[in-house]
């Protein structure tokens, strides 16, 4: 076994993540509601996740 | 050298399979840019960076550390303290003048953030990869790295689920360098921190290799911009475990026993597409980038390493203590340590000190595990 094979392998797992979203979990993607490209100037909250944020109380 | 010797070192690729590798990734981050929205699409072009700078610079986090425990090399220490430096002069005032619209990687410190810190750091050398890392390793086909990697996403997973659990333990309060002066106090601590390892680090330690300043301007130059395009520091650990909670939700799974997974704003992003997370795009760009610079470099064909079944044990156990104690500590390297100092919260110093103690004991149980030979 060689590492091209560790590479495909990994990178059919993150495919068949994306896939599985997409076919059973999440809403259709919209990309009319999406922000805009930049979150500097977009005069919106930064809202996304981030590992470093504190718990719901 | 030989025929038979010269046939068997694996070519690079030819430019018109190159040619054709670029056009395939610029296809897919067009398609996410297309379907998801632009910001999605450039976060992955951003990810596709970080995995292309770190794997082509050979440049991580978790070796200069063990370099320094081990051989008092300080360079790679030395290398990521500069890049944090580099990344705060700018991130500082960015949210200093736009804190509506950028926040930084804020937590708080608390009893289970520092044991989570420690036991990270311990089992980061263990598996030789800690967040960035293990993605770039199982991106590059290091096997300890991919097999390391889905036990680090379900360890995220539950360590997320847990979490309010641990916080409750004790925690203060946010606090969060800011402005001039936090910058200040920013710059002054890690130019200390560089100092201690230059006294402590062996000669020569200040001569850092050209390939390691290469990391540094690109690491720095992508962790910018991706301050600007999320409006958030680069994390990575908060995607992996959100992968997981996806497959529990598909699978009829109920979170609701979570006050984590429950919460508006994660409800909300495991009912979204998972092409919309800041993390997971950069965690998938990670990933490609890796493989893609690895295949560039004809890296892909050796032989991956053998290991006894102990060792492999141990990578499994090491992968969910990283995924776990990486939730409790707020972020593994990247997301407390290099953000986390990069945008003034305190918590990031503190994870440092503990990380880089559990790091002194990770190294030392590495020739134990199997993992490597015992001196």
């Amino acid at each position: 076994m060689i590492r091209a094979h560790v590479t495909v392998a990994v990178l059919l797992l993150v495919a068949g993540v994306v896939a599985f979203d997409v076919g059973a979990v999440a809403k259709p993607l919209n990309p009319y509601t999406a922000p805009p490209m930049l979150a500097l100037g977009s005069g919106m909250a930064a809202a996304g996740a981030h590992c470093a944020a504190p718990p719901p109380k | 050298m030989s025929q038979a010797a010269s046939a068997a070192i694996p070519s690079s690729p030819g430019a018109a399979a190159r040619s054709l590798a670029l056009v395939a990734v610029a296809a897919v981050v067009l398609a996410v840019a297309l379907l998801a929205g632009p910001r999605y699409g450039l976060l992955l072009l951003i990810g596709l960076g970080f995995g292309l700078a770190l794997e082509g610079f050979r440049f991580g986090f978790t070796g200069p550390w063990r370099r320094m425990i081990l051989e008092r090399d300080a360079s790679g220490l030395l290398a990521q303290l500069i890049c944090i430096a580099i990344v705060a002069s700018v991130a500082f005032p960015l949210l200093a003048a736009n804190g509506a619209e950028l926040k930084g990687a804020h937590a708080p410190i608390g009893v289970a953030m520092i044991g989570g810190a420690f036991v990270f750091g311990a089992a980061m050398q263990i598996v030789l990869g800690c967040g960035s890392g293990t993605l770039v390793n199982a991106g590059s086909g290091n096997a300890i790295g991919a097999v390391a990697l889905p036990f680090f996403a379900i360890g995220s997973f539950a360590g997320a689920y847990h979490l309010t659990w641990w916080t409750n333990l004790g925690s203060l309060p946010v606090m969060v360098l800011s402005g001039g002066q936090g910058l200040a106090i920013t710059l002054i601590g890690l130019a200390a921190v560089a100092g201690l390892a230059l006294m402590l680090g062996k000669r020569g330690s200040h001569r850092l290799p050209a390939r390691y300043w290469g990391a540094i301007l690109a690491l720095a130059a992508l962790a910018i911009l991706h301050l600007i395009v999320a409006g958030q520091p680069w994390g990575v650990v908060y995607g992996l475990g959100l992968w997981v909670a996806k497959v529990v939700v598909g699978l009829g799974g109920d979170l609701s026993g979570s006050a984590f997974w429950s919460a508006p704003g994660n409800q909300a992003q495991l009912a979204a597409s998972v092409l919309t997370d800041v993390t997971s795009l950069t965690d998938f760009g990670l990933i490609g980038g890796a493989a893609l610079m690895a295949w560039w470099r004809a890296g892909l064909a050796s032989p991956i390493g053998v290991l006894p079944v102990r060792g492999w044990v141990a990578v499994i156990i090491a992968g969910l203590v990283l995924g776990y104690s990486s939730r409790l500590a707020f972020g593994c390297n990247i997301g407390a340590f290099f953000s986390g100092i990069g945008t003034g919260s305190a918590h990031g110093w503190v994870w440092f000190v503990a990380a880089f103690a559990g790091s002194w004991v990770g190294v030392r149980l590495r020739p134990w595990l199997g993992l490597e030979a015992r001196k």
